[in-house]
């Protein structure tokens, strides 16, 4: 297993453009000595020696806001993600190994969130709470992206389900829940990781694009609210590409690398999948 | 019609190495012959029937030659075989009744099925109502969707579908399997018909249920492990066979309708070897009660008597 | 042993539940001790349903099912896992039955943490040693390893195994010999029987009428979810009185003898239709002259000769 993991070449380019992220985001504040909202020098500077990203129209420095913000992106990732996928793992698990009339609550339920048009609930909420932070965000997140995750949960579940060995284990005396845990699951442990990193992903994205709406925290650092400030801010017209590419290129790479591991791993554990 | 395989051999290429899955298999089928392909898995069986008419990878021959009617096929050559499919060489695939685009109407799909032959439907289609008759399907099939008919029903649509060109050599690929006692007496039987109407000149039936064989197949051809064992007649094999394996294999059949109280049937101890590094020589010598030095040179199919061919160096001599 | 007593299943389908369809149709027989009986039938016709009825793994529409006298149609919580050390089961695929990616001896694990979770050690491989010597297996070769590693007659008789750690006294076996190599076969048909001279009870699923000529004592033949005739093995083999169990008889491909090429008019099935005809259930296909007469009402099981029943007005 181990040994295909490291053959396939999607694999490693998507772990490893991930990987540059992730270390630029834990090193990175070390390596500046600012914080995000410090006015530093003079505004509207390219990007040079001293300031490697450059400065704002405020005078703060992109870099320091660059690391700052992947910290928050990666963290609405595993927090918002991590949420989604345990609410759609838990009705996922229920719903497809109950079946019958379960299944069918449940199943509406799941497609009663899906459709509710979340932008307009943010926008709601957003008139009422004047001040959000991130953990909201990643709530917020987490709770409208988990019918991806109920349904492909559900879909492996039921397969599973009419296996034999399931009907072996309720012969066995095993209560159903013991079932779900001990020989389901177990089964799907990598079909469960691809579900996580599918829902970290669209949670790096989903927040990207609240943010960069103006929907997103009312404070803090992240690449969307970094673009969103940029675009306000005349950085388009003014020409200050090294204020909004850096975080747009980083985003983009970022959820591309995910979808593109994503792929690699289902060929890792599918072998049908394998190029010859 | 006459099919003669000198030598054929198969391997599947496969991530390990390959599967030595067919060895040298050197046979020949009569005109008007209804010849049974039996074995257990792993036999070759399958291997042999799709290797006649459609050899693609993993699949890769080695060696060997294929003559029908005193034309060699190409079977290397999947494009140059299209020529002989369907026409000269039909295959009813296993599971080909599950095979059917289910959101096509079978009319449909035999007019499509024929329009790629260079066939037209129309000009057929007295010919296809005919043979529908004889598998006692009504018309109305054709305007049908495949979910719409029973297991036996499809297999005979199936049936009707890959020998409306009148091939000269028709392979059934374990067509009985999935169905049911009676639908299987009524496949079975159809076959046999299909020869006698000259709808097909010879025939392959591959089956691991050696006791249809008996019933509608002139001869049968055992293998094991890729090689070939034994071929005669239905009787023959049943009541007479030499190859120790043969005569293992026909002992452990309760169809000859034996009780348990009665009489004990035994199997064969032991399991079939895997193929990618098979044993040399007769690759039964690790099961064979009769097996000594001289297995481990491969024995060649000799003819004992008439139309009796057997692989074994303790027969014959 | 057990008693089946005119057990229906009804399935409710199509969008809300509208129609019905009976899977089994009040259907009656017993299973004494040490017997075999085979439950014989072609796809549709309910068996694999009357053994998963007895496994517990579907309810029970109607009717009761009796173990030793008791009734245990309907069974929760700790009077569940109780009947699971009387009562086990082995099915058709034998690499379905095993979580592809554990061991094939865990299923052993769960017993014992179900079952038996205070022997130690010592005692608990020495009965996993004997259970495995009484199926013919040699523990050294079959433990510690994958199902893929193992071959299916192995893995059935792996099954058969965990059902007598148990000591089970009745056994399900639901076709669990129809994908084995005809050389395996044999083998685990005649541990079947050794088994069953020990003492276990087995109802034998089957649609391959050989199979339960060898094995079994009694037999019963259903049709579309109905019992139509019952009765000692030799009964129904030798003088089979319902149209079509000797439809069947027709049908086997024997080696013994070959198929009649007589024309007798075998109408083969059209695609089922859920709703089943209001008189008898092979009225359709059967070629019984008279049958418009009298069979419109249904057909109930008469009893023909000593311990022979028969659901036809006509045999």
């Amino acid at each position: 297993m181990l040994y295909f993991m490291l053959r396939n070449a999607k694999l490693r380019i998507g772990v490893a453009v991930v990987l540059i992220f992730v270390v630029l985001a834990l090193v990175g504040p070390l390596l500046t000595k600012y914080q995000p909202r410090d006015y530093v020098s003079p505004g509207v500077q390219p990007p040079s020696s001293e300031f490697w990203f450059g400065t704002t129209s405020f005078g703060e420095d992109v870099f320091t806001q660059f690391v700052y913000g992947l910290r928050s992106t990666f963290i609405i990732g595993i927090i918002g993600g991590g949420i989604g996928t345990l609410i759609g793992i838990f009705i996922g698990f229920i719903s497809g190994y109950r079946g019958g009339i379960v299944d069918e609550i449940l199943n509406m339920f799941t497609n009663i969130v899906l459709v509710i048009p979340s932008l307009v609930v943010l926008l709601i909420i957003a008139a009422y709470l004047e001040v959000r932070g991130f953990l909201f965000e990643s709530l917020f997140i987490g709770f409208f992206a988990w019918p991806w995750a109920a349904r492909a949960v559900r879909a492996q579940t039921f397969s599973l389900r009419s296996r034999d060995f399931v009907d072996l284990a309720r012969m066995s005396g095993m209560k159903p829940l013991k079932i779900i845990i001990k020989e389901i699951a177990p089964n799907m442990m990598s079909y469960l990781l691809l579900v996580y990193i599918l829902q970290f992903g669209g949670a790096v994205l989903t927040a990207a694009t609240l943010d960069f709406i103006g929907l997103g925290p009312t404070n803090g650092i992240s690449l969307g609210l970094m673009m969103n400030y940029a675009v306000i801010h005349g950085a388009l017209i003014l020409g200050m590409w090294w204020w909004f590419i850096p975080p747009g290129l980083a985003i983009t790479a970022i959820v591309g690398a995910l979808y593109v591991t994503n792929v690699g791993l289902d060929e890792v554990f599918n072998p049908k999948l394998r190029e010859m | 019609m006459s099919l003669q395989v000198e030598n054929l051999t198969v391997y599947y290429q496969t991530l390990r190495g390959d599967v030595h899955a067919l060895e040298s298999t050197t046979f020949g089928i009569a005109d008007g012959e209804i010849m049974g392909l039996a074995g257990e898995s792993g036999c070759g069986k399958t291997t042999l029937g799709q290797g006649l008419i459609l050899l693609k990878p993993p699949m890769k021959l080695i060696k060997g030659s294929v003559t029908l009617d005193n034309e060699e096929l190409p079977i290397w050559d999947t494009e140059r075989m299209n020529n002989f499919r369907f026409k000269k060489i039909s295959i009813i695939p296993q599971y080909a009744m599950n095979a059917m685009n289910p959101t096509r109407k079978i009319g449909k799909m035999t007019a499509e099925l024929l329009k790629s032959r260079n066939v037209n439907f129309k000009a057929i289609l007295s010919e296809l109502k005919r043979r529908l008759d004889l598998v006692k399907l009504s018309y109305d099939v054709l305007n049908m969707y495949p979910i719409e008919l029973s297991g036996g029903m499809k297999q005979r649509m199936v049936m009707v579908l890959s020998t409306i060109l009148n091939p000269s050599l028709l392979i059934a690929d374990e067509i009985t399997s999935a169905l049911d006692v009676s639908s299987q007496k009524a496949v079975a039987e159809m076959l046999v018909e299909f020869r006698d109407q000259g709808y097909c000149k010879s025939m392959i039936v591959i089956t691991h249920d050696i006791s249809i064989l008996y019933q509608i197949a002139d001869s049968i051809l055992i293998m094991y492990a890729g090689q070939l064992a034994e071929k005669a007649s239905n009787d023959v094999i049943i009541s007479a066979p030499r190859h120790p394996y043969t005569k293992m294999l026909i002992s452990t059949l309760p169809e000859v309708g034996v009780r348990h109280a009665e009489k004990r049937l035994a199997g064969i101890p032991g399991g079939p070897p895997l193929l990618l590094n098979p044993p040399i020589g007769c690759r039964f010598r690790e099961r064979c009660p009769v097996a000594f030095e001289k297995c481990l040179e491969k024995p060649p199919l000799i003819e004992i008597e008439k139309n009796h061919f057997v692989a074994c160096w303790k027969v014959g001599d | 042993m057990l008693n089946f007593d005119g057990v229906s299943k009804i399935y409710k389908v199509g969008t809300f539940g509208g129609r019905k369809l009976l899977a089994v149709n009040n259907v009656s027989f017993d299973v004494k001790d040490g017997e075999v009986v085979s439950l014989i039938g072609e796809s549709g016709s309910g068996k694999t349903t009357i053994g998963k009825m007895i496994l517990h793994l579907i309810s029970i529409s109607s009717g009761t099912i009796r173990l030793n006298g008791v009734d245990v149609s309907s069974l929760k919580g700790r009077a569940l896992k109780d009947y699971y050390r009387n009562v086990q089961g082995v099915f058709q695929d034998p690499f379905s039955s095993y979580n592809p990616i554990f061991k094939a001896d865990r299923i052993f694990k769960i017993i014992r943490e179900e079952f038996f979770p205070e022997i130690d050690n010592r005692e608990w491989n020495k009965k996993i040693d004997s259970s495995l010597r009484a199926v013919g297996l040699n523990p050294d070769e079959v433990l510690n390893k994958f199902p893929h590693q193992l071959s299916g007659g192995q893995l059935q008789r792996f099954l058969i195994t965990r059902a007598l750690l148990l000591d089970a006294q009745f056994l399900v076996a639901d076709e669990i010999i129809s994908m084995l190599d005809a050389s395996t076969r044999i083998d685990v048909l005649n541990l079947l029987a050794e088994l069953k001279s020990r003492g276990l009870s087995i109802l034998f699923i089957t649609h391959d009428l050989s199979l339960g000529y060898y094995i079994s004592e009694r037999a019963v033949i259903l049709y579309r979810g109905c019992v139509v005739e019952m009765g000692s093995t030799e009964q129904i083999y030798h003088h089979p009185l319902h149209p079509y169990t000797k439809m069947l008889m027709a049908s086997i491909p024997r080696l013994d003898k070959k198929w009649e090429r007589k024309e007798a008019e075998m109408k083969l099935k059209a695609k089922h239709h859920s709703e089943l005809p209001s008189g008898c259930v092979y009225y359709e296909r059967c070629p019984v002259p008279g049958k418009d007469r009298d069979c419109h009402k249904p057909s109930t099981l008469i009893e023909a000769e000593n311990g022979h029943f028969v659901a036809c007005w006509h045999y």
